[in-house]
This record gives structure tokens, sequence and C-alpha cells, in this order.
């Protein structure tokens, strides 16, 4: 027999095999699907629970592998193999193997569930598909006075710091110069051009959201998740519209505090509901931070809506007084399991508000399908309300 | 890779034609790991690209960090056959594999199924998957990944539903019932024909479209490649050359236990009898043949899962010892692993070798049955019929083009997987461009219809 048969290539050359991999192409195109599907299907992903913030810029969103389907019986009641070791007749093996193991195939092979995938997707990305999937408005940023201004190119003069010099610019000017005849054919003086800046004032593109939170005994940890989620993703479609977006959280019970942001998710309190306080709270901030004039302020509270009965006249002074300078002001009942739809205290305060014509949304959130109605109830009304004019918000 | 290993495979060659050996010559190629695994996901060292492999590969992937499995050698029948090496693999290891490679070379040249198959694709399959994987990548320049892809994610769903038992290339129906000639010699009609000729061949003997299919077809690639109503021609050839590999890959899947078995016991037999290879090499070689044919995994007691390379191991020295190594290759020509498990499992071999019989219930539990043979052969073959597929045939193709098909629910036992069912035939429409409506039962039994769309 002849081994030497085939040809025998140079064994220092690198095979096509070593320099490409057929397994990890296609793999890719499998996750490419894996990221169709998700994009699909992506509001009831996001909204769900199980979206992991991985970090400032991405989520991660837990999936399955994907299954190429052949024709395949049911699956049996009962069904016989055989197998091999010392065993009797009438013997009950309970076998591990054949439950499924995450990670592992089963005994057959054919399986092939089990393996989830934690796919990375960015936070922008997510934010575009889902603009374009739910047909959101794109906001735009209501621009006032603003103190604020910047240097913008202007024209050319003939003076100039050195540094400003636009060389093609005065390149230009020299051969204008130079086609008259008797021209001196040598740079001078008067074909130098410099860039010019003037000052300018900006639109105010800088915004504001302030999240409220009522933290009372009240609220359960569902309800917090609930408001959470949303939260970011009007951060997050905010962001869209904004260059610099500040946010800022506060919570209260029967009294108020800052928080920074991953503090703000965690915080439980107990005790009854003042939500002066949390707006006098809100106030206090706008007032000493952000001027209403430059600045595009939002504020979404979000409660379970029980508010102490004694402080309604309180509330509504505080909140009237923060939506006159808000250029939005949204109120999310998170009242899981109970949907009273807004029938409590602090949604007859905002119901009020929007019957009077103030820039003002209420939403009764009461699951987490519901976190994309709500975001596009906020989103849809704000955007075509010019300031001021408001409709009623109610799902 | 070594070259001690390059100098021991020309005498393992002739040791083992010596030793009656049959095989056309094999180029042995050395390969790293990575590509191994490769094609043992592909099943063949160049093939077309498709999204589902991906899913495998990842698969073997994680199985390798777990140390599951190892790959030893991937051999490709054909004349040259090709065998690839691990380059991980030390010199027993190679030694070793020589010696089985040529057991499997043995075994794809001599036995008739293999043989069938090779003269129907090729005998080159290697070169020839290659080939369709560039016709494929073709077709993606023509006419985009994504309406290619399309027709591989039918096409490969349905990869077991062939038909082995036609030609690869297989003729269209006829498409006109056959006349029953009996008549045309009877003198009454030709005296009548004779009459008016033109009376005779329009009237009374215009043709009959045959029904289509003439009977229920469960070469279902085949069927949608020649009578799918829309279908442009380079997805018939994806179709065509998906059905090509399956009459590649059905051997090998048919004879699995006897194929391992052969190469393991020639493997085992050589390597006795190679005194040219030193003594250690030996040893470690001999360890690692029994490593792969042990019966159950080191750590278990008992394994419900049979090992392919022990049970016909087994087989095939009892075989050989009781009837002689003649008979044995006239059973190794002959059989398939049906035929061989019914015939040649005997209750002795099946009790020595703890064999046994189990029901396993949905809820888990798994209770070991009495003893009985025919029942263990049907058990161990169960997952073999129909190419491991449930038998779907297609039954008629309507007027307006719906394509009914159905599924035999009396030989499988029981009805399909709907839910999977539905997928396919969501695939399978993307092609046929028609609606299509499947027959099967649901759990009570009675007959139930899927349809896409």
């Amino acid at each position: 027999m002849d081994s030497e048969g085939g040809k025998r290539s140079d064994p220092n050359a690198a095979k096509w095999y070593e320099l490409f991999s057929r397994g990890a192409r296609d793999w890719l195109r499998h996750d490419e699907k894996v990221r169709e599907a998700v994009r699909s299907n992506l509001p009831e992903i996001i909204a769900g629970g199980d979206v992991i913030t991985g970090g400032a810029s991405t989520v991660r969103v837990p999936v399955r592998m994907l299954e190429h389907y052949h024709f395949r019986l049911r699956r049996a009641e009962e069904s016989q193999g055989a197998g091999q070791g010392k065993a009797k007749p009438g013997d009950v093996l309970s076998d591990p193997s054949k439950e499924q193991r995450p990670g592992e195939k089963g005994a057959g092979g054919r399986e092939e569930g089990g393996v989830q995938l934690l796919l990375d997707f960015k936070v922008d990305d997510i934010v575009d598909w889902l603009w374009e999937e739910m047909k959101l408005p794109n906001l735009k940023p209501r621009t006032g006075p603003s103190d604020e201004s910047e240097w913008v190119r202007e024209g050319w003069s003939r003076r100039g710091a050195r540094s400003r010099l636009d060389r093609r610019r005065s390149f230009k000017e020299l051969v204008k110069r130079r086609a008259a005849p008797g021209a001196t054919p040598t740079f001078t003086d008067e074909d130098l051009r410099f860039r010019q800046l003037t000052r300018r004032r900006r639109p105010a593109v800088h915004a504001v959201v302030l999240f409220m939170l009522d933290v009372s005994g009240s609220m359960a940890d569902r309800d917090r998740k609930l408001a959470k989620t949303f939260f970011f993703w009007v951060v997050q479609g905010l962001r869209r519209a904004y260059r610099s977006l500040e946010t800022v959280f506060v919570a209260h019970t029967t009294e108020a505090w800052e928080f920074n942001e991953p503090d703000f998710f965690q915080v439980t309190g107990t005790g009854g509901t003042v939500a002066s306080t949390g707006f006098a709270k809100v106030r206090e901030i706008i007032d000493a931070r952000y001027n209403p004039g430059r600045c595009n302020i939002y504020l979404f509270y979000a409660s379970d809506g029980d508010n102490s009965v004694s402080d309604a006249a309180e509330a509504r002074a505080g909140l009237g007084a923060i939506v006159a300078d808000a250029c939005f002001t949204g109120y999310i009942e998170v009242s899981s399991g109970l949907s009273r739809q807004l029938a409590t205290e602090t949604g007859k305060l905002f119901a009020e508000l929007i019957s009077g014509g103030c820039a003002a949304g209420s939403y009764a959130l009461n699951d987490f399908e519901d976190v994309w109605g709500a975001v596009r109830h906020f989103f849809t009304i704000e955007s075509e309300a010019p300031a001021g004019a408001s409709p009623s918000g109610s799902p | 890779m070594s070259e001690d290993w390059q100098s021991y495979v020309r005498r393992i060659e002739e040791l083992a034609a010596r030793s009656g050996l049959k095989f056309h010559p094999v180029d042995f190629e050395p390969v790293p790991d990575s590509f191994m695994m490769e094609i043992a996901v592909y099943g063949l060292p160049v093939r077309m690209p498709h999204w589902s492999f991906g899913v495998r590969y990842i698969y073997q992937l994680i199985q390798r960090h777990m140390g599951h499995s190892r790959l030893f050698e991937v051999v490709f029948p054909g004349n040259p056959g090709h065998a690839y090496l691990a380059q991980s693999n030390g010199l027993a290891e190679n030694i070793l594999v020589t010696a089985h490679v040529l057991g499997h070379a043995d075994f794809s040249r001599n036995n008739l199924l293999f043989r069938r198959c090779q003269e129907q694709v090729s005998e080159r399959i290697v070169e020839h998957a290659a080939n369709h994987a560039r016709q494929i990548s073709e077709a993606i320049e023509a006419h985009g990944a994504q309406r290619v892809e399309v027709a591989l994610d039918a096409a490969l769903a349905l990869e077991q539903h062939v038909d082995i038992d036609q030609a690869v290339r297989r003729e269209r129906y006829p498409e006109y019932l056959e006349d029953a000639k009996a008549l045309v010699d009877d003198t009454f009609r030709k005296r009548f024909a004779a009459l008016d000729p033109a009376v005779a061949s329009t009237g009374m003997e215009a043709k009959k479209r045959a029904p289509l299919p003439p009977h229920p077809e469960r070469d279902l690639l085949w069927f949608v490649a020649n009578y799918a109503p829309e279908m442009e021609s380079w997805e018939r050839d994806i179709f065509l050359a998906v059905r090509e590999e399956s009459f590649y890959f059905y051997p090998v899947f048919a004879t699995q236990i006897m194929n391992e078995g052969w190469a393991s016991y020639w493997h085992a037999r050589l390597l006795r009898e190679a005194d040219f290879v030193p003594q250690q090499a030996y040893l470690d070689a001999i360890k690692c043949h029994s490593d792969v044919v042990r019966p159950v995994a080191a750590e278990q007691q008992i394994s419900l899962n049979i090992n392919p390379y022990h049970l016909g191991f087994a087989m095939w020295e009892k075989i050989i010892a009781k009837d002689g190594l003649a008979a044995a290759r006239s059973i190794m020509e002959q059989d398939d692993d049906f035929g061989f498990v019914r015939n040649h499992l005997t209750r002795e071999l099946a009790e020595e070798l703890d064999l046994f019989r189990y029901s396993a219930r949905n809820d888990g539990q798994i209770k070991v049955l009495e003893n009985d043979l025919t029942a263990l052969h049907e058990a161990l073959l169960a997952p073999k019929y129909n190419f491991g597929a449930p038998s779907v045939s297609a039954a008629h193709v309507r007027n307006d083009g719906t394509l009914e098909l159905t599924h035999d629910s009396s030989t499988d036992g029981r009805g399909l997987d709907l839910e999977r069912s539905r997928k396919v035939l969501d695939y399978l429409h993307k092609v046929w461009r028609r609606p299509i409506v499947l027959t099967t039962v649901n759990q009570a039994g009675s007959a139930l219809e899927l349809t896409s769309p």
C-alpha cells in the first residue's frame, strides 16, 4: 500500500485552516441571528426584570441558543433505551444525565437546549431600535435664552494672529493678484487672510431630569424595580435629545433626601408619605443649581399615590411651584397588585394640573409589560405639547 | 508531528495488508486540534456555511473545555481515503490511530452499503463536499447571504429525509399513467382503430396525467428540488447538494457499531502483531485502546448509553473467535447495524456484557426492564430507524400547488412534536412558496393538521 499516495505539501506553509475558523464564522452568524431575534422582541425582553445593566453603556440580555428545527417525534410518556452495567430487572435508576443540566448535552446528543448566553447590547443601539420600533418621536429641545456662548469661526480678516492664518485662502489671493499684469510675484501682506472668530450665543440644550421616588413603607420592592426600569429608559430617551443631561435623584418618605444613582435604587424607608417634602427638596435643588431660563427641567415622580391627606394643600403648592418652571412633569403610579388607575391622592393632584393646562402627564404602571406603554405615553405627549399646553394623560 | 510516526505508517500498512485487510491508500494529515473539532462539527473538512453548525461548534467548545471529548482521528472513505490526525497525539496514540484508520479503510472499501453510496455520490467525498461549499459561496455572491440561508435552513432541516434505496441521480416520475397496453392487442380495438385513426387516437386513448407524487414520497429533499412549483434553480441545487451529502453520511450512520467495532478490533490485533513497535509505545497504545473501548465512563457503574466502540469490538471478537475471519469478513461486507445486531448480538454475549433494557418515564424515573433479547435489539436500534428521523412523506400536490405531507404515526408510534414541526414547515414554505399542510396525530391519537402559512 502506498502511504505517500497523497500530495505532501511544504510542512512549514500555513494551512488555510490555521488562518480561518469556519466554526467561529458560523457562530458569529448565529449570534447575529440572536441579535435580530432579540431586536424584534426588544420591548418585551428589555422591560422584563431580567436585564442586567452591564456597564455604563451596555445592557446584558440573557438569551437562549437558537435551535435549527427538524421534524421530531413528540416526547414520549415512556421510552425505552439500552444500557450497560450491573443492573437487575426491576432496578430503579434515577439518572442525572437524563435531566437537563445547563451547559451539557443531553444523553441523546440531540437536545441542544439549556445553554444560556449573555449578550451585551449597546444602550444607544437599543434606544435607536426602540424609538424606531415604537415610532417614538424625537424630542425637540426647548431652546430658551441662554447666557452660554461659544466661539464660532466666521469669515476672514486681513489681520490676525499668525496661528489663524488660512494658507489655502491666502494662496488663492496671491494667485488672483498675480493674474493682473505687473504684480509682484511673491506674497505680500495684502494676500494674507486670517480666520475670524465671533462669539455666538448658544441655545440651551442643557437638561436636568429630576427623579423623585416615594420610598415609604407602602412601596414594595417590585414597585421600586418598576420605577427603576421606567426611569432608566426615560434617561436613555432624554439623552437622545440632549447633549448634556444631568440627573438628580430624590427620595422621600416624610422627609426627603438627595441620593446618587446607585444608592437611589437601593433605598428603602419606612413610615408615611409626605410628598410635599419631596417637592420642597426638588424646588430647593432647582433654585440652588439650575436656572430655569437656561435649562430644560423634567421631573418624574414615582409613587404608589398614597399621600397623606393632611399634606394635600402643601403638596399642591409645592408641585405648582415646580410645574411653573419645568418643561414637563410626569407622574407614574406604581401600584403593583392594586390597579387603582390614578384614583389616589397624588393621582388627583396631577389630574388637577393636567386639566389646568400644565405640561404634565400621569400613567398607572402596574406591570413590567406596561413600561413601554408608559415611556410611549410620556414621550408622545411631551413632543406633541408645545410648551405650556397639555393633553390629559391616562392610559 | 514526529517523523517517528511516519516511519511506522508504511510498516503498519504492510502488516495490515498481510493480515487480509483490503483498503484504498489513505492520506494521513496531522492537523491542529481546533481543526479536528471543526471536522467533527461539520462532518466534513470543508462544508457549506450555516449558523446551525455554529451552534454545534459552541457546544463542542464547551464540551472540550469540560474535558469531555477528545478526538484522535477522523477518517473519510474514498480512493484515496483521507485521515486527519490530531497534532496533539503522541507517538503511541498515532500508531494506534493509524491501525484504526486502516480498519475503517478496509470497512469502507468492502462494506456494500458504503460501496453503493460511494459509487452513487463520489469516491472523493472530501473534494465533492468542498465543491458544494464553493457552489454555495457562489450562490451567496449572486443572490445574497440571506436568500441562501433561507434555502439552507429548509434543506438542512430535511437532511435526514432522503430515500437511500433510490439512486442519487434519480429520474423524475413518468408524467403520464401507463396505458393499459393489453387492450391494444384486442382484435376489435385494432379493427376499430383502423376505421378512423383520428377518432381512435384522440378520443379513446387520451393520456392520463399521473398524480403527483404517484406514491407517497419519503425523499423530501429530492421531491422538493424536483417538484417545487416556484423554486429558483440555484435553490434546487442547494437541496440536491445537501441530499448528496446525506447519501454520504447515511452509511457512516447506519454502520456505526460495526464500523467502529471493526476498526477497534483491527487496531488491537495489528498492535499485538506489530513486533516492530517499541515496548513503551505498545503499552501506551494498549492503554489508550482500553480507554476507547471501555463500556462505561470510569466513574460510573451503570451507563444508559452503549459505547458503540465497545459493543462492536466485543461482537467482532466473538464472531471471529467462533466462526473465523472469513465468515467475519463476509458479515462485514454484507450487513449494516440492523442485521449485525439482530443476527449476531446473542443472548450469551448480551449477558456477558451486562446489557440491559430500561424504560425512561417523562418524570425522570428510569426502570430496568426484564431480559428480552429481541426487545433489547430494538431498543438499541430504535434511534437508527429511518436515518433517525420521523417518517414524513409527501403525499400529494394539489392543483394550486399546496403540498400535503403526512406523518406515518403508526410506524413511529406517536405523533410529531408540533412546535418544531411547525417551524420546519415555515422553513420549507419559504422555498416551496405555496401552502403546506402536514397531517400527524395528537396526544390522543386523532388526526391533526399543521399548516404553513
